[in-house]
C-alpha cells in the first residue's frame, strides 16, 4: 500500500499514478507565457499579473491576463496558494477528527461543509440523523446560505465599484452570526453538526432569535435590491457580462446559481433531496441570459426562498432526540461513497473511501467554487480588464475551498 | 505716496492679463495656498466621516475627538514614510510627476473669484485659463502611470488621458453656452473674465443656471457630470479603480508623494466647482439678490456667516456635553470642549464684522463685512458640490471603460451641442 520512496502518496494496485507535470501543464495552456524579447513594454500585448496579492481576487487567486488594451484575449488561473492539504490531512484524522476541517474549507459557509461532511460519513455508516435534528440541521444551513450569499453579494458589489452595500450585508449577517455563536460558541468555523445528528440541543430561545431575523431579513433584502438593481451603472456593469451558455455551463461541470442564472433548474435540494428537504416547499430561480446580472437576480431569489424554508421548518420542530446512535469509534465498512449537497455556491461533494479503519483511506471533495472557477476563462474572453473582477465577484469563490 | 497707497488699495484691477497689484497678489497666494491646504485637509476629514455614516459606520474616532486631529496624523504618518522608486522606474519623471499634478491644481485658484476684489488676478481670458491649467492635471497622471514602468499604473494613465479628453469636450462645451449668456447686454459682448462672469448675472439679475430655463440648468448638469469625470472621481474613478488597478496611476507611490496626488486631486475638485459655482450659481453672490436686497437684507445675509460658525459651535458643545463621562474620556472631552470655542470665538468675531461692518459702508469694517460675505457664500455653494462629491461616491458602482466613453460622445456631447445651439438661437430671439 505504501510506496517506499514517497510514504505519503498513495498507490493504486502497488503502482503510483503518473501525475501531471506542472511546467507541462503549464506549457500546453492557452497563454504563451514565455518572456517577451524586449525587456521594457511592448505596445502589443500585454501580460498583466492580478494577484495573488490584489483587492479584487478574493484572497488569494492569480490570474494572469492577456491583454490587447484594455481587451482581454486570454486567462490563465493559478491556484494553490492557500493549499493545505485538506484531503491529504483527513487520511490521518479519524472520522470524527477531521469534522472540523472542512469547515476551513469554504470559510464563509462552514455549516454547510459540515453538514456535507457528515451527511457523507452518516451515509457510510448507514445511519439517518433523527427528525429534531434534521430540522436543526436545514435551519442553520439555510441561515448559512443566506449569510453566504450576503457576504457575495456585498463583496461582488465592492468589485464593481459600490462600497456601500457591503456594509449592510455585513451588518445583516451579523444577525446571522449571533445566532450560530449563541448555538455552537462560534461564528465562522462552527463545527455546527456531529456525525449522527448535532452535538447541542438548541438554546432556549432560539426558535425566538431565528422568528426576529425572518421579520428583519425581508425588508433589508429589499434595501440591496433598491440600491442596485434598477441602478443604471450595475444594469450596465453586469447585463451581457460574462455570458455563459447552458450547454457550455453543463459541460464545464458549473453547478450552483451560476448554472441555475443560465436557465438550468438543477438544484441537489430538489433533484436528489437530503436531509427532510423534500418537505419544504420553496421554488427554485432560474436565470434566462446566465449573465452576471441573472446570476445576482438568482442569488437574490434564493436568499427569499431561504427565508421561506427557515419559516417552514422553525414552525415544525419535532420533539425528540439530536443524535442517532453512532459508535464511539467511527469504524464504517470497507467501501467508498459520494454524497453531494447544495452548498451555496454550488454542488459541494464528498467522496469517501473506507477500508475498515478508523481513518478514511481516501477522501475526496468536490467543490464548487474550484469547479466553477474553470469556466472564467470562456467567459471573460473578448471583454474587458473590469468584467474580470465583475466575473470573479460573480462566481462567489472562496479560495480556501478551490485550493482546500 | 500715491503709489505707496495704491499697493495697500486691496482691489484687484482688471488690467488685462497682470496680477492686479503684486503686494496683494502675493498675499493672496499665500492667504489662498495655505486655506486651500486646510480646506484639503478638512475634507479629507469630512469625506471620511460622512462616507462612513453613509455606511453606517463611524469612521475615524480614535486621532482626536471624533477623529478630527486624523488627517494631521495621515499627513504626518505620509510625510515620514519612505520614498519608494521603483528600480525600473523612470525617476526624474517618477518624482517629477505629482509636482505636476499639484502645480496644475493650485495654479488655477488665482483667477477664482471669492468675490469682486478677492482674487489673485482678473484675467479677460480667465475660465480658458482655468480650463487649459486644469487639464494640464491629466499631465501629471500621465506621465506618472509612465514612469512607474509598472502594468497597473500604465493602464490607470492610458485610460485617464483618454477620459479627461473625451469630457473635455463637453465640458467646454457647456461652458461656452454660459459664456454666450454673458453676452446678452445692450453692447452685446460677453467675457471671459470670471470676475466679469459674475458681475454679468448681476447686471442680467440672474443666475446662469435660471436662465432660460432649463437650458442654463441642462449646461449646468452636463458640467457636473462632465467635472466628476475630470477629477478622476467615483463613478469614473476608473484611474485609479481599486478593485481593477489596485491604485491605478499611483500604485507604485508611498508616502508624501503619493499624498501630492491626493492633495492635488482634492484641490482640482474644488476648483472645477468654483467654476460650476462662477458660471451657473452667481458667484459670491447671496440668494435671490433681486428680491431680497436694500440693507436691512444686506445685513441679515451678512449675520450668516457668524450664525454658521455658531452652528458648528453648538454641535460641538452637545458632542462634548454627550460624551461618556468617563476619566478615559477627559483628554478627548477637553479637545472638542476647545474646538467648540474656537469654533464660537470664530462665530463671534464674524458676527462682530457683521455689525461693525453694517454700520458704515466706506470703512475698513464695511469691507471687511463684504469680504467675508463673498467669500461665504462663494465657498458655500463649493461645499454643496464638494458633498455631491462624496455623496456619488458612496452611491454609485463604477462606470466600465468602454461605457464611460459611451456616456462621454454618445450622450453628453450631443446634448451639450444641443445645448449650445439652443442657447444661441434663443439668446438672438429674445436677449
Amino acid at each position: 500500500m505504501i510506496d517506499s520512496k514517497t510514504p505519503d502518496r498513495k498507490t493504486i494496485d502497488g503502482k503510483t499514478p503518473e501525475l501531471p507535470n506542472a511546467v507541462s501543464s503549464l506549457a500546453t495552456s492557452n497563454l504563451d507565457l514565455e518572456a517577451p524579447e524586449k525587456p521594457y513594454l511592448d505596445s502589443n500585448e500585454l501580460v498583466l499579473n492580478m494577484g495573488p496579492q490584489h483587492p479584487a481576487t478574493h484572497g488569494v487567486l492569480r490570474v494572469i491576463l492577456k491583454l490587447d488594451g484594455e481587451k482581454v484575449m486570454g486567462t490563465e488561473c493559478v491556484i494553490g496558494y492557500l493549499h493545505r492539504g485538506v484531503e491529504k490531512i483527513a487520511e490521518n484524522r479519524t472520522y470524527t477528527m477531521f469534522n472540523p476541517y472542512v469547515d476551513r474549507m469554504d470559510y464563509c459557509a462552514a455549516v454547510s461543509n459540515g453538514l456535507g461532511y457528515c451527511e457523507a460519513v452518516e451515509k457510510l455508516l448507514n445511519v439517518e440523523a433523527p427528525p429534531r435534528a434534521q430540522y436543526i440541521r436545514v435551519i442553520l444551513t439555510e441561515l448559512q446560505r443566506l449569510a453566504s450569499h450576503q457576504l457575495w453579494l456585498g463583496t461582488h458589489a465592492l468589485d464593481i465599484g459600490a462600497m456601500t452595500p457591503l456594509f449592510y450585508t455585513f451588518r445583516d449577517r451579523e444577525e446571522i452570526l449571533k445566532i450560530f455563536e449563541k448555538y455552537c460558541g462560534a461564528r465562522l468555523t462552527t463545527h455546527a453538526f456531529r456525525i449522527g445528528g448535532c452535538q447541542y440541543e438548541i438554546y432556549p430561545g432560539f426558535e425566538k432569535d431565528v422568528k426576529n431575523f425572518l421579520a428583519f431579513a425581508p425588508p433589508k433584502i429589499d434595501e440591496y435590491e433598491a440600491l442596485l438593481t434598477g441602478n443604471r451603472i450595475w444594469l450596465e456593469r453586469t447585463k451581457n457580462v460574462g455570458v455563459i451558455s447552458a450547454k457550455d455551463a453543463i459541460a464545464l461541470g458549473v453547478t450552483g446559481p451560476v448554472l441555475r442564472a443560465s436557465g438550468v433548474k438543477w438544484d441537489i435540494r430538489k433533484a436528489v433531496p437530503y436531509e427532510n428537504y423534500s418537505k419544504f416547499d420553496f421554488e427554485i430561480p432560474v436565470g434566462a441570459n446566465g449573465d452576471t446580472y441573472d446570476r445576482y437576480l438568482v442569488r437574490m431569489e434564493e436568499m427569499r426562498q431561504s427565508l421561506r424554508i427557515i419559516e417552514q421548518a422553525v414552525n415544525g420542530i419535532p420533539e425528540g432526540p439530536i443524535m442517532a446512535k453512532v459508535p464511539k469509534l467511527i469504524k464504517p465498512a470497507p467501501g467508498e461513497i459520494y454524497h453531494s449537497i447544495e452548498a451555496p455556491k454550488g454542488e459541494l461533494g464528498y467522496f469517501i473511501v473506507s477500508d475498515g479503519s478508523t481513518q478514511p483511506y481516501r477522501l475526496r471533495v468536490r467543490p464548487p467554487s474550484f469547479v466553477n472557477l474553470q469556466a472564467l476563462d470562456c467567459m471573460v474572453r473578448g471583454a474587458l480588464v473590469a468584467d474580470v473582477v465583475a466575473v470573479i465577484g460573480t462566481f462567489d469563490i472562496v479560495l480556501g475551498e478551490v485550493d482546500r | 505716496m500715491n503709489a505707496l497707497m495704491s499697493y495697500l488699495d486691496p482691489r484687484v484691477t482688471a488690467t488685462p492679463g497682470s496680477a492686479g497689484n503684486e503686494l496683494w497678489a502675493l498675499i493672496y497666494v499665500f492667504v489662498i495656498f495655505a486655506g486651500v491646504a486646510v480646506i484639503v485637509l478638512s475634507m479629507n476629514w469630512l469625506e471620511r466621516k460622512a462616507l462612513a455614516h453613509f455606511q453606517i459606520r463611524l469612521g475615524p474616532m480614535r486621532v482626536g475627538p471624533h477623529g478630527l486631529l486624523q488627517p494631521i496624523a495621515d499627513a504626518l504618518k505620509l510625510m515620514t514614510k519612505e520614498d519608494i522608486v521603483p528600480a525600473d522606474a523612470d525617476e526624474v519623471v517618477f518624482r517629477f510627476a505629482p509636482v505636476i499634478g499639484l502645480l496644475a491644481a493650485f495654479t488655477v485658484y488665482i483667477v477664482i473669484p471669492f468675490g469682486p476684489s478677492q482674487a489673485v488676478t482678473d484675467m479677460n481670458i480667465g475660465i480658458l485659463f482655468m480650463l487649459g491649467v486644469s487639464s494640464l492635471g491629466v499631465l501629471g497622471i500621465v506621465t506618472a502611470g509612465w514612469s512607474s514602468n509598472s502594468h497597473y499604473p500604465l493602464i490607470g494613465a492610458l485610460r485617464s488621458s483618454a477620459q479627461i479628453i473625451s469630457y473635455e469636450v463637453a465640458m467646454g462645451l457647456a461652458v461656452v453656452s454660459a459664456l454666450l449668456m454673458t453676452s446678452l447686454n445692450a453692447q452685446g459682448t460677453g467675457t471671459l473674465s470670471m470676475i466679469g462672469i459674475v458681475q454679468a448675472q448681476q447686471q442680467q439679475h440672474i443666475w446662469f443656471v435660471f436662465k432660460f430655463f432649463p437650458l442654463g440648468f441642462i449646461a449646468l448638469i452636463i458640467f457636473a457630470i462632465a467635472m466628476v469625470a475630470e477629477t478622476n472621481r467615483a463613478p469614473f474613478d476608473l484611474p485609479e479603480a481599486e478593485s481593477e488597478l489596485t491604485a491605478g496611476f499611483h500604485t507604485e507611490y508611498s508616502g508624501l508623494r503619493w499624498s501630492l496626488f491626493m492633495l492635488a486631486e482634492y484641490a482640482a475638485m474644488i476648483a472645477v466647482s468654483s467654476i460650476a459655482v462662477t458660471l451657473w450659481l452667481g458667484g459670491w453672490m447671496h440668494p435671490f439678490p433681486n428680491w431680497l436686497n436694500g440693507p436691512t437684507w444686506e445685513f441679515i445675509f451678512s449675520l450668516f456667516p457668524g450664525l454658521t460658525f455658531g452652528g458648528l459651535a453648538l454641535i460641538a458643545f452637545i458632542g462634548t456635553a454627550r460624551m461618556p463621562s468617563h476619566p478615559y474620556f477627559k483628554i478627548q472631552r477637553a479637545g472638542l470642549a476647545i474646538f467648540a470655542v474656537f469654533l464660537g470665538f470664530l462665530a463671534l468675531l464674524l458676527l462682530a464684522i457683521a455689525v461693525a461692518g453694517h454700520a458704515n459702508d466706506a470703512s475698513i469694517a464695511a469691507r471687511c463685512r463684504e469680504g467675508v460675505d463673498n467669500i461665504y457664500w462663494f465657498m458655500l455653494k463649493v461645499a454643496v458640490f464638494m458633498y455631491l462629491f462624496i455623496w456619488y461616491r458612496a452611491t454609485w458602482p463604477r462606470y466600465r471603460f468602454d461605457q464611460l466613453m459611451k456616456v462621454g460622445w454618445k450622450v453628453l456631447l450631443p446634448i451639450s451641442l444641443g445645448v449650445l445651439i439652443v442657447t444661441a438661437i434663443v439668446g438672438v430671439i429674445f436677449g
